[in-house]
């Protein structure tokens, strides 16, 4: 005993720096990460939104001129065009993905032989760029040697599927492969839910009498709700990020018809030298993601907490 | 009576099955059939597929294409094909891999076995980085890599992409050491064991799972990036992603899609590669990083 107390007694100016050195380290260790995203992120969302409010060109100025560029980007027909785009891809792309994937689900959960195989194909496209993927769409859309040739060399001498080409009709082009590549991942998010659905209700359920549709719609589906949200969540975002899908399938043609708020952004900002429009663009863009996901995780979260 | 009863049952559940196993496998051709025509395609010669349709196969295989997209196709005027960015994106995206792997796996274990106050807020604020569209970041930072000197390089690349992958990097080794019986540090802390001494010996040994999600999440996402790609590079220092669509893109003389075709499946197989070997920990990161993100 002491010996012990002795012991400690001389380790202690030793150990007085070593108990601030374990106390300081954790804080040493996550500084840089803090740092980084103080500074690259909500740094430059700022520093953004400082360009968005200036009238910079192909440089950055920094004299405040207030809201000329929103103005401009909002009396800018491409923009809107781009807007429209984002409403019919964004509504199309998440109804397809949610709906497709619950049912690709619910398929799968019938006890299915191979389902591991099944899963894998219906999963394989979230693997891919979507660059590789709007390549892909791309060849099997043109309508000389793709889709439209093969059914009309099948006797259909009439048949005509030339959206990828026609201004108005491209962006749902757009949908077809973005819900190709991402229908899959909703797949696995609701057959994790599934699986997750306690089988005594089930069971009561069925002792019941109750058919396998209404224990779908009334006890099954319901239960899912938190899944529809993460979902709904991804699928939103990955909706207002999308850039490369429509760069790699249409370039945002023809001419800018199938433009979405990035692409827009991107071809003000690096292309047209409109560095304080496209900040503009890109703030509107942050603005809708925040718009659209904080109520919704915040419903979400409200609902688990109560 | 009870037995045409059964039989028809039978039979209405044998019908079931059936149609169940039809859609399934109408699902699992739609999803094939681009990856089989990017295939096919890429092995056509151009006459074959002029004269063919999508879905015919090829009267005879030839890898040229593949040589050409991987060798000697143009893209813009430099006519060098891919292998050049295909080396670029393995330059930039092992190094940007495991730095933002280690420093998640860093962060991870201070958030959960050294909490300090505040440490949640810091948190909080590292996640909502997730979520922002990058376009709202891209003006800065193509100005800070020009000051830093490393804007059109290597460096700059493997910067950019360890930044903005460290939130989710962060968020996975975190959510993983919440499950981790704090019991278990505090025994080691008592028997004087320090940060890096419980992290080697303790931690880190628990972590092959986790790290190998992380791994397969950040390549899967840096190799398919072509945002920071296509705005922070140019010329030959472009990613894989940008010179596909820029090999796509260029059209020069007759348009050959067997190349193209070639192109896209050379851009694509690391990534389909590691889902095939590694399916399982892919779709966990999928899962962990959307659901609890």
């Amino acid at each position: 005993m002491t010996t012990a107390a002795n012991a400690s007694s001389l380790d202690r100016p030793h150990k007085r720096f070593a108990d601030y050195l374990e106390t300081a380290l954790p804080k040493i260790v996550l500084g840089p990460t803090l740092l980084i995203a103080l500074i690259f992120i909500y740094g430059f969302i700022i520093w953004t939104g400082w360009l968005s409010f200036t009238e910079s060109r192909l440089l950055p100025r920094y004299e405040l001129t207030g809201f000329v560029q929103y103005i401009s980007l909002f009396e800018n027909e491409r923009w809107w065009v781009a807007l429209r785009n984002l409403g019919i891809f964004g509504g199309l792309f998440i109804v397809v993905c949610l709906v497709v994937g619950l049912l690709l689900a619910i398929l799968l959960d019938q006890r299915i032989r191979a389902e591991g195989f099944l899963r894998a194909i219906y999963l394989y496209p979230m693997a891919l760029s979507f660059i590789v993927t709007g390549t892909a769409w791309r060849w099997i859309l043109n309508p000389g040697l793709g889709l439209q040739n093969l059914v009309r060399q099948m006797g259909f001498e009439n048949f005509t599927f030339d959206w990828i080409v026609t201004p108005g009709m491209s962006i749902y082009t757009v949908v077809i492969a973005g819900a190709w590549q991402s229908t899959g991942f909703v797949m696995a998010l609701f057959l994790a839910g599934l699986r997750g659905v306690d089988d005594a209700i089930i069971k009561a359920a069925q002792v019941d009498g109750a058919s396998p549709t209404r224990i779908y719609t009334s006890i099954i589906i319901p239960s899912l709700r938190p899944v529809f949200f993460s979902a709904l969540i991804i699928l939103s975002h990955i909706a207002i990020k999308s850039f490369d899908l429509v760069m790699a399938l249409t370039g945002g043609g023809p001419g800018f018809s199938s433009d979405l708020p990035a692409t827009f952004m991107y071809t003000f900002a690096f292309n047209r030298n409109q560095i304080g429009l496209g900040a503009a663009s890109a703030i509107i863009m942050l603005m809708t993601v925040v718009a659209i996901i904080v109520p919704l995780m915040y419903s979400e979260t409200r609902r688990t907490h109560r | 009576m009870a037995d045409t009863y059964q039989t028809q049952t039978a039979g209405s559940q044998w019908l079931g099955r059936a149609v169940l196993y039809a859609l399934l496998v109408v699902f699992a051709v739609y999803y094939l059939m681009p990856l089989f025509v990017m295939v096919t395609t890429s092995v056509k010669t151009l006459d074959d597929i002029r004269a063919g349709n999508l879905i015919a196969l090829p009267q005879e295989i030839s890898f040229a294409a593949w040589f050409k997209a991987w060798g000697t196709a143009c893209i813009g005027v430099e006519c060098n094909g891919l292998k050049g960015n295909f080396l670029n994106s393995v330059s930039f995206v092992v190094p940007a891999v495991l730095i933002s792997t280690l420093v998640g796996a860093f962060n991870g274990y201070v958030l959960t076995m050294w909490r300090f106050r505040g440490s949640d807020v810091l948190f909080t604020m590292l996640l909502l980085g997730c979520f922002i569209p990058f376009q709202v970041i891209l003006l800065p930072m193509a100005q800070t890599l020009g000051y830093l000197g490393i804007a059109n390089s290597i460096p700059g690349l493997i910067f950019v992409h360890v930044v903005y992958g460290l939130a989710f990097t962060t968020l996975f080794f975190r959510n993983f050491y919440v499950t981790v019986p704090s019991d278990l540090t505090k025994a080691a802390r008592i028997d004087g064991a320090g940060f890096f001494t419980i992290f080697w010996r303790i931690i880190l040994p628990l972590s092959p799972a986790i790290i190998v999600v992380s791994v397969i999440w950040q390549f899967t996402q840096i190799w398919n990036d072509f945002l920071f790609g296509v705005v922070f590079s140019s010329g030959d220092r472009q990613p894989i992603t940008v010179a596909l669509n820029n090999l796509v893109n260029t059209s020069t003389g007759v348009k050959e899609y067997n190349v193209d075709m070639s192109a896209a499946i050379i851009a694509g197989l690391p990534t389909l590669f590691v889902y095939i070997v590694a399916g399982k920990y892919f779709l966990r990161g999928l899962t962990a990083g959307a659901v609890k993100g």
